[in-house]
C-alpha cells in the first residue's frame, strides 16, 4: 500500500515537472528572441537587387534604457530634386517580433530625406534602415543598439 | 475620432524644407502582451498615416508594431504657397483621426 502511493506519488511529481518544463518553454522562446535573417525580407522590398552601403545616417542612443521608446532618426544623403530623390523608407529591427517596423513615403518635394520617430526593439541587435530612392536604386544602413529592457515582452511572464 | 497635435513652424519660407512633427494618441497595442488573467490583449494598432498640404499628399507612413506608443512622426516637406495641412491616420479596427493646422508661406 505504501510502496503503490509512492508510485504514484513520483509520477505525478514527474508529471508536473514535464508539465513546468512545457509552460515553461514558450515564455523562454520569448524572451530570447533570437536574431531573425531578415535579406529575405529585404530582397522582397528591392525586388532582388542587393542594396549599396552608404548614404544612410542613423541616429540612436547607443544603450537604450528602455526598449518600449527608442527615439530614432533617420538621414539620406539625397539631394532631394526631382530626378533624384528618395521615395521610400524602411525600418527593420530583426529581433522584433514584426522585424518591419515601418516605411515611409517622401516625394521630390520633400525637401530633405529626414524623418524621426520612436520605436520598439525586442532587445540589444541590429537596427537597419533601407531606403528606396527614385531609378530602382536602395540604399541601406545599419546601427547597433544596447537595450537593457526590451519591449514586446509578456510582462506577466518576468 | 481620436486625439493627435500636429506642429509646424509659425511661418516657412518658399520652397525651403521645413519640419512637420505628428503626435498621435494611441496605446499601439502590440498583441503580444498578456494581461494578468493570462489572456492576450487584442492587437490595435495604427497603421495607417497621411499628410496632405493644400489637397496634394506631401508624406504617407504605414507602421507596425515596432512603433511605440503614442506615435510621434516628424518628417519635412517644402510649400509653395499658403495652405491648410491635414494630417489622417487610422487604425486596424477602423477608428479615424484627423488634425489640422495653417501653413503660412512668406
Amino acid at each position: 500500500m505504501a510502496r503503490d502511493f509512492e508510485m504514484n506519488r513520483r509520477r505525478a511529481l514527474a508529471a508536473a515537472g514535464a508539465a513546468l518544463a512545457g509552460a515553461a518553454l514558450p515564455s523562454r522562446a520569448q524572451r530570447f528572441q533570437p536574431a531573425q535573417d531578415i535579406t529575405p525580407l529585404l530582397l522582397l522590398v528591392t525586388h532582388g537587387t542587393t542594396p549599396r552601403e552608404e548614404g544612410v545616417e542613423i541616429d540612436l542612443p547607443q544603450i537604450a534604457e528602455n526598449g518600449n521608446s527608442v527615439p530614432m532618426r533617420i538621414r539620406i544623403a539625397s539631394p532631394m530634386t526631382a530626378g533624384d530623390y528618395v521615395k521610400a523608407i524602411y525600418i527593420f529591427a530583426e529581433r522584433n517580433p514584426r522585424p518591419l517596423v515601418a516605411t515611409f513615403h517622401l516625394n521630390a518635394q520633400s525637401g530633405r530625406a529626414e524623418v524621426t520617430t520612436r520605436v520598439r526593439l525586442a532587445g540589444t541587435q541590429k537596427v537597419r534602415a533601407l531606403a528606396e530612392l527614385s531609378g530602382d536604386r536602395f540604399v541601406i544602413g545599419a546601427m547597433d543598439v544596447l537595450v537593457t529592457a526590451a519591449a514586446c515582452l509578456d510582462e506577466s511572464l518576468l | 475620432m481620436m486625439l493627435g497635435k500636429v506642429q509646424v513652424p509659425p511661418t516657412v519660407k518658399r520652397g525651403e524644407a521645413f519640419e512637420v512633427r505628428v503626435l498621435v494618441q494611441h496605446p499601439m497595442e502590440t498583441g503580444f502582451r498578456r494581461n494578468l488573467d493570462g489572456q492576450s490583449i487584442p492587437a490595435n494598432i495604427v497603421d495607417k498615416l497621411a499628410c496632405r498640404l493644400g489637397g496634394r499628399e506631401i508624406f504617407r507612413a504605414e507602421l507596425g508594431t515596432g512603433i511605440s506608443a503614442n506615435p510621434y512622426i516628424a518628417f519635412f516637406t517644402t510649400a509653395d504657397a499658403s495652405g491648410e495641412l491635414v494630417v489622417e491616420w487610422s487604425d486596424d479596427r477602423g477608428e479615424k483621426g484627423r488634425v489640422a493646422t495653417m501653413v503660412t508661406v512668406v
